[in-house]
This record gives structure tokens, sequence and C-alpha cells, in this order.
């Protein structure tokens, strides 16, 4: 199977939407051998730590869009947006990209659903875009989103901010802000759980399911 | 969802609201600079037109250009049908050439089936015959969406040549599916024998059904595929079953007019009605592309159905 940049094949479309009427997946649904690496409170210290990075590696981020890759890069982008305003005083620009129409796997899985896509009205040119994501893995959904970004128009730079690099890249890809690092390996996954989506905040580690559930899964 | 898209009941409840949210999403695209998409690059879409149309090929045209598919126009006219081929040897030539979408408008109710059954790629039916006219349901939901919020227990109303309509018949199975109430209003001349069968209401009377109608959808007379007289006269269908602008004020005030063009001004609808702001004429065929688009990228945007089942299976 094809290494997809969230952890889980399409984690990211189908957890929200399979699991019928209660948020996200259940704990009781992972394998036994599963392992908290973050709680929420280090959560929210790695996101304070990346916004004063954003802060001072774009003076004060005046003219800094955050822009998340859906599912989970959206509520990340806010949250940092919001600690962002907190420092500085004045609120932050958000929004969301989503780059699934430009993807490199398309034809190796039934047709995605696609994802919202919210920029602010002001557009993105001659901005800093600050891509907003929660795992990063292989690179190729960041690659996607820099192809969709270049269709929205020309920002200034483009920094990449994520809560967890797992390793594996694929292509030449780095990311200005990373959360935490965390040496996994390709049979390992890794679930980002957030309180908006999910109902809580946490990193979750476990081993690879079954091929045949994830394919499954992947499915829509 | 199913490889081909011949009939509006091909779709369940799940598959029409995910071509309608991706349309949805599709739609904004209209606001960008750059109105492309690289998405189904390297694919190819045939247009086989053996109808006259405008709007409904070029709307496909633009649909499969926006996501960067190459387009292959047919129309019968000018090709070897004139010269007598058949469908299933046009069909032939068309799979030889590596084509992996065909869109079919064909004056044959059921060619888009028969199509299916001898290529290998997606099969869309762009109307066939009296059948049916798959998008231009889907269109008529979306624009329905957009202006009124919802599609359950919404009111329409479809008024008018029901008997030589595709796109009546293909509303009805699709907005039933999604949880509208429809009632079809025509004389009993324009009615099919078989409507009893169909999941609507019927009446005879547009100005006593128009008070509880959310939307009014108004089909067009077609002449062309009448071979006996159904109504006694041009003036006398018009004024039982058009809609002007007395029988528009009978409407709810959040109604809408819809109809699926081209237009007979002054038959069906009088032209005060076609161009006042309760009309969606014009956001109808600008919603048609986004709507193709969305089927187009979800038959063709994936990975071929038939392999990733047996792939799957391994």
């Amino acid at each position: 199977m094809y290494p997809s940049d969230g952890a889980v094949a399409g984690h990211s479309s189908s957890a929200s939407q399979s699991v019928a009427g209660s948020h996200g997946r259940a704990r009781s649904a992972w394998p036994a051998d599963s392992k908290i690496v973050l709680g929420p409170e280090e959560i929210g210290r790695a996101l304070t730590r990346i916004a004063h990075e954003i802060l001072e590696r774009t003076n004060g981020a005046s003219d800094v869009i955050l822009l998340g890759i859906p599912t989970r890069g959206v509520p990340l982008a806010e949250r940092l947006a919001a600690r962002l305003t907190q420092v500085e005083g004045r609120p932050a620009e958000t929004g969301s990209i989503d780059a699934t129409m430009y993807r490199d796997d398309l034809r190796l899985r039934p047709a995605r659903t696609l994802r919202h896509t919210a920029v602010p009205a002001s557009g993105i040119d001659r901005k800093i875009v600050v891509l907003v994501d929660d795992v990063l893995y292989s690179g190729r959904t960041v690659r996607a989103a820099l192809d969709a970004l270049n269709d929205l128009g020309r920002p200034r730079a483009v920094q990449l901010a994520v809560l967890v690099d797992r390793g594996h890249r694929e292509l030449p890809i780095r990311a200005d802000y990373v959360g935490k690092n965390l040496p996994t390996s390709q049979r390992e996954q890794v679930h980002v759980l957030l309180s908006e989506i999910d109902g809580e905040d946490a990193v979750v580690l476990s081993q690879q399911a079954e091929q045949a559930g994830a394919d499954l899964e992947a499915g829509r | 969802m199913k490889r081909h898209l011949i009939s509006a009941a091909d779709l369940s409840r799940d598959d029409a609201l995910l071509i309608l949210d991706t349309a949805e999403e599709l739609a904004q695209m209209a606001d960008r600079p750059i109105r492309k998409l690289p998405t189904l690059r390297g694919r190819t879409v045939v247009n086989l037109f053996y109808e006259d149309s405008t709007r409904t090929r070029i709307s496909f045209e633009a649909a499969a250009k926006r996501l960067s598919a190459d387009v292959i126009n047919f129309s019968a006219k000018g090709s070897s049908v004139a010269k007598g081929e058949s469908l299933k040897d046009t069909a032939l030539t068309l799979e030889a050439m590596g084509s992996d979408a065909v869109v079919i408008r064909h004056s044959a109710s059921g060619a888009p089936h028969r199509l299916a059954g001898w290529v290998r790629g997606s099969v869309v039916n762009a109307g066939d015959g009296t059948h049916e006219h798959p998008t231009q349901a889907l269109l008529d939901a979306f624009t329905m969406r957009r202006r009124l919020g919802r599609l359950d227990g919404l009111r329409v109303t479809i008024v008018g040549d029901v008997l030589h309509s595709r796109v009546a018949r293909s509303n009805v199975l699709l907005l039933h599916t999604l949880g509208a109430d429809v009632t079809l209003v025509a004389p009993p001349t324009l009615l099919p024998v078989a409507v009893s069968g169909w999941p609507c209401e019927v009446s005879y009377d547009l100005s006593a059904s128009l008070p509880k109608t959310d939307v009014v959808m108004m089909l067009r007379v077609q002449a062309e595929r009448m071979n006996a007289a159904y109504f006694p006269s041009v003036r006398e269908y018009s004024r039982r079953y058009g809609l002007d602008a007395d029988r528009m004020a009978l409407l709810p005030e959040h109604a809408i007019v819809m109809h699926p063009g081209p237009m007979n001004r002054g038959v069906e609808i009088a032209a005060e009605v076609a161009d006042s702001v309760r009309s969606t004429i014009v956001e109808q065929v600008a919603n048609g592309v986004s709507v193709r688009m969305a089927v187009l990228y979800l038959l063709l945007g994936g990975a071929d159905v038939t392999t990733h089942e047996s792939e799957a299976s391994r």
C-alpha cells in the first residue's frame, strides 16, 4: 500500500464521517499496544512554542496567513492563530486549503471526498503563508498543497508547521516548525486527536492494523 | 458510486449528496484567478452527441477542461454516422482511441445503457430520448439547495410536457431520493401512461398547486417530439399551463422558478417571469458546470472501480 501523508491512509477523510454521529474514532477501536505519545498539556505547549517561533521568524507575523490542511490541520491553524493574537494583540488570518485534487495518488484508490478550501478575502498574494498539518510523513500532501497554493496566488514565502514529524520523507520537503519529532517505523501509525474533532487532545502511536482494514477505510 | 451515470435512480441518497457537496466545493473555483485543476490530466472524455444540444455539450466540455481532461467532441452531423455507422461501431472506434469516459446524448431511450455494455470506460447519460437526463436533475437539485438551503421536505411542482421530458423523469427520481415532495401538473395527454407508478403526486390544476410550492419547474413543450395533437392550441395550453406574472404572484414569497432550457418564451413561461429575480434559469447553467465537474471527478478521479475491487479481494 501507498504511504499517505497522514498517519493512517485516508484517516483524515474517513474518520469523521464513517463513525456515525459521534466524535472521531472510539478509543476502544485501537489495537491493544497503542500508546499515547503526547497528552493535552504537551500539545498545548508545543503549539505555544510554534506560535512564538512563527512570531520570531516572521517579525511579528503582521502579514502571515495560517492555512490548515484538512481535516486536523484546520483546528491546529486556528489554535496557532489564537496564540498569535494573544501575544501580538491583533487578529491573525486563518483559512484552509484542500489539496485533494492535486494529489499524486488519486488513481490508487476510489475518488476521495473533497474538503473545504477557504482563503481570506484579501487573498494570499505577497503574504507569508504558513501551511499547518497534523502529521508530516511522506511529504506528498504538502507537495500537493504547494501546487494548490500556486493556483490561488503568489505568496511572498511559504512555510510549514506540523504537530508531529514522523520521518520517512519521499520528497525533498521539510517543516519549518515542528511540535515533536517522533521517530517511527513505517509499520506504525500515528493518530492525532484534537478536541474540536475527536473530543480529546492526544497523539497516539500504534502498530499498523490489518492491511485489508486499512484499504477499506481508505475507501472514501 | 457506480461506474456509469445512466439513470438518476442509480444514485443512492449518499451518492447524490456526495455529488452535490463536491459540486459545492468546485463552485468556489469560479472566483479564483486560475479556474483549472490538474486532476484529470491525461484522461480523455468523449462527447458523443447524436442530438442537437448547446448548453449540455458546452457544459460538459467546460467541466472536463476545467479538470484538465482532453475532450473529443463528436457530433453525428458530419461524421460517419451520416454514412450509416451504427452506435456500436462508433463506440468500438472510440474505445480503440482510448477514451476514459463517454458522455452521450441520443434520441433513442436506452442508448447509454447499450453503450455501457460495449465500452470499458464510464458512460454518462447526457439525455436519451424521452427517458432520462440525470446531470440536469443533479444541477436542478443543486440550484434548489443553494437557493432554499435544503431539499428534504421541499415542495417541487413540475409543470408541462412530462410525457416527452427526460428532465421530469430524472428530477422525480432524484428529488424523491433526496426527500423532496414532487407534484406533476400537466394536461392528461402529456402525462405518461405509467405515471401512477412514479413516486410523486399528479394534478391538472396549476393555479391550485402554486400556493403550496417552494419550487416551480416549467418544462419546454417539445414540439419536435410531438407526432399528434396533444392539446387544442398553443394559446390554450399557455393559458392553462403557462406561467405568467399573475400566476407567479400566487407563489409563496420565497419560491423560485426554474426551467431547464431552451425556453419557449410566451408558451410555457412568460418573458417577464423568465427574467424576474425569482427565475434561476441563468444560475442553473452556471451550476451545471460545477455539477458536471463533480460527476466527472467522482467517476474518473479515483482508481478504476473494477481494478480496485479485484485488488481489495486479493
